[in-house]
């Protein structure tokens, strides 16, 4: 049933959108940005406002438990270096990814938290999309609702900002669509029965219905790129974290909302 | 384990299949047995005998175009005034086209203060949804709303 | 033991009707599901919450495979006496999470 529902959006996808023009790219004007947030029922807007509520709580509360675990051969828990993360990492979330100068390349969140597992704790990394990874970046990125997006403003960000840009644009996959067609240029509109949002990672990780789980924004960008039936790189590929700067920049100024709560 | 479990329905064909591949132990067929509205009908029949349901007293608030069917919030309200010698004493929720007709059946008493309760439902499709509020004095009261899910446009293929 | 988050006013008036809320990690797997290989992943659930209050039972439920993952329940009770409220969740396998939540009534 899903195959033939995909099938059926697809082609009515590709009736309205003429195959040989390109992607316009003009981008969201910034007084018209806003989050998916706005586009939910009132009953899944109130899951996300309700920290009793929330399903994306239970997993912070499990990262606030890993926070104060000792782990690896170093023995050592995150609060021991960086102890209460609502002081030393507040708004930290909602300026990643950032440049890591040791691999001289951009890392983002979960990213960041396996190096210094490496690093610090000589702990070795966890799994995309565990349970723990999960929990922990869900507790990090709590610290930063709230907080405008502030992508840094770091020049060694700016070529990996551009294949993100690149990738953002570029017509791939079977359909030969562009995140941009749908998410610079369609959104408002509905796409089997459902409507388009502009895609901004204003909530990640976020517990997400379809998964009925938290899940990390690398999770839903593979969804989004599987669902234009292009290829998918793996977890950790560099592509991912140069769409997420990419579209961290397209999303600066607008307001944090980890673990939120979205179809 | 319920008896209303309806996972493994072998059929004749199956059977004999399975058996003339494999000798002694049947190969039993795994088929989703789709709620229709006979089976639900069957499934309050055995939680309520044969009373019979009024319409009224209860009300069944779920949205009536979801997001995604994987996590739909509910909310059941019954209006008594829950004493201790007019109080509900049961509250059972059904759907029509889920696998099993069964969603959540609910014990209260007159310490509840409000026949009120809420959880979040999953529905395959569209479909009714209807509460049964059982009320000390025997009564059956209910409610039904008539749910349109949608599913989302970009799923997981991997 | 499965992650609980309860949410119980900590003071109320006597004879005050409270609103409680409970959420418990739990993938409720329908047993409707295939995997990869197209074999069906078996059933497991949650199938019973109870909670009692100061040793009494005050609401139960039976839930099937309908209800959604990491399951969400919220539920009234009048405030009698301060206490303990305690809370049970049964799966198939026989596993039971608790919680407790005290409140002061004065």
């Amino acid at each position: 049933m899903r195959g033939a529902a995909g099938l059926v959006w697809a082609s009515l996808l590709l009736a309205l959108v003429p195959s040989r023009a390109p992607s316009f790219a003009a981008g969201i004007a910034p007084a018209d940005r806003r989050s998916a947030y706005a586009d939910m029922s009132r009953e899944t807007r109130a899951m996300q406002d309700d920290d009793t509520a929330n399903p994306g709580m239970l997993s912070v509360l499990d990262g606030e438990a890993l926070w104060s675990r000792k782990a690896g051969t170093a023995n050592r828990a995150c609060a021991d270096c960086h102890g209460d993360a609502a002081q030393s990492l507040k708004g930290v979330a909602a300026r990643y990814p950032a440049f890591d100068a040791a691999s001289a390349r951009p890392v983002d969140l979960e990213g960041r938290i396996n190096l210094e597992r490496a690093r610090h704790q000589q702990a070795p990394p966890l799994r995309f999309e565990s349970g723990e990874l999960l929990a922990l970046s869900a507790y990090v990125a709590r610290q930063s609702r709230g907080a405008p997006i502030a992508p840094p403003n770091d020049e060694r960000l700016a070529p990996f900002i551009a294949a993100g840009r690149e990738f953002f644009e570029r017509r791939q996959g079977q359909l030969n669509l562009s995140c941009a067609l749908c998410h610079d240029d369609n959104w408002g509109k509905r796409l089997a029965g459902n409507i388009v949002p502009q895609g901004h990672p204003t909530g990640y990780p976020v517990y997400r219905l379809e998964w009925q789980s938290l899940g990390s924004l690398q999770r839903r960008l593979r969804n989004c790129i599987s669902g234009m039936r292009a290829d998918v790189p793996d977890y950790d590929a560099p592509e991912y974290v140069a769409l997420e700067l990419f579209l961290m920049q397209r999303a600066r100024g607008m307001t944090m909302e980890s673990p939120a709560v979205r179809p | 384990m319920t008896d209303t479990d309806t996972n493994f329905r072998p059929t004749r064909r199956a059977i004999l299949i399975g058996t003339a591949a494999f000798g002694a132990a049947p190969l039993m067929l795994i088929r989703r047995a789709e709620a229709t509205p006979d089976t639900m009908k069957a499934a309050i029949h055995k939680v309520i005998g044969e009373s019979s349901v009024r319409k009224g007293r209860v009300a069944l608030d779920i949205p009536p175009l979801v997001e995604n069917g994987n996590t739909i919030a509910m909310s059941v309200a019954v209006e008594s005034p829950m004493t201790a010698t007019d109080y509900v004493k049961a509250i059972h929720i059904f759907n029509e086209k889920n696998p099993q007709p069964d969603v959540i059946s609910v014990q209260l008493g007159p310490r509840a203060g409000k026949a009120n309760f809420s959880t979040r439902i999953r529905l395959a499709d569209s479909q009714n949804v209807i509460a049964i509020a059982e009320m000390s004095d025997g009564s059956l009261w209910s409610d039904s709303v008539e749910v349109i899910v949608t599913i989302a446009a970009c799923l997981e293929y991997n | 033991m499965a992650r609980t988050l309860i949410n119980v006013p900590p003071k109320a008036k006597r004879g005050q009707v409270i609103e409680i809320k409970t959420l418990i990690s739990h993938i409720m797997e329908t047993g409707y599901r295939r995997n990869e290989t197209g074999g069906a992943i078996p059933r497991d659930i949650i199938n019973l919450f109870v909670c009692t209050y100061n040793g009494e039972e005050i609401f139960r439920a039976n839930l099937f495979p309908a209800i959604a993952a990491n399951p969400f329940i919220t539920f009234f009770t009048v405030a009698t006496e301060s206490g303990t409220l305690e809370f049970k969740w049964t799966d198939d396998k026989g596993n039971v999470d608790t919680g407790t939540a005290k409140i002061t009534v004065e």
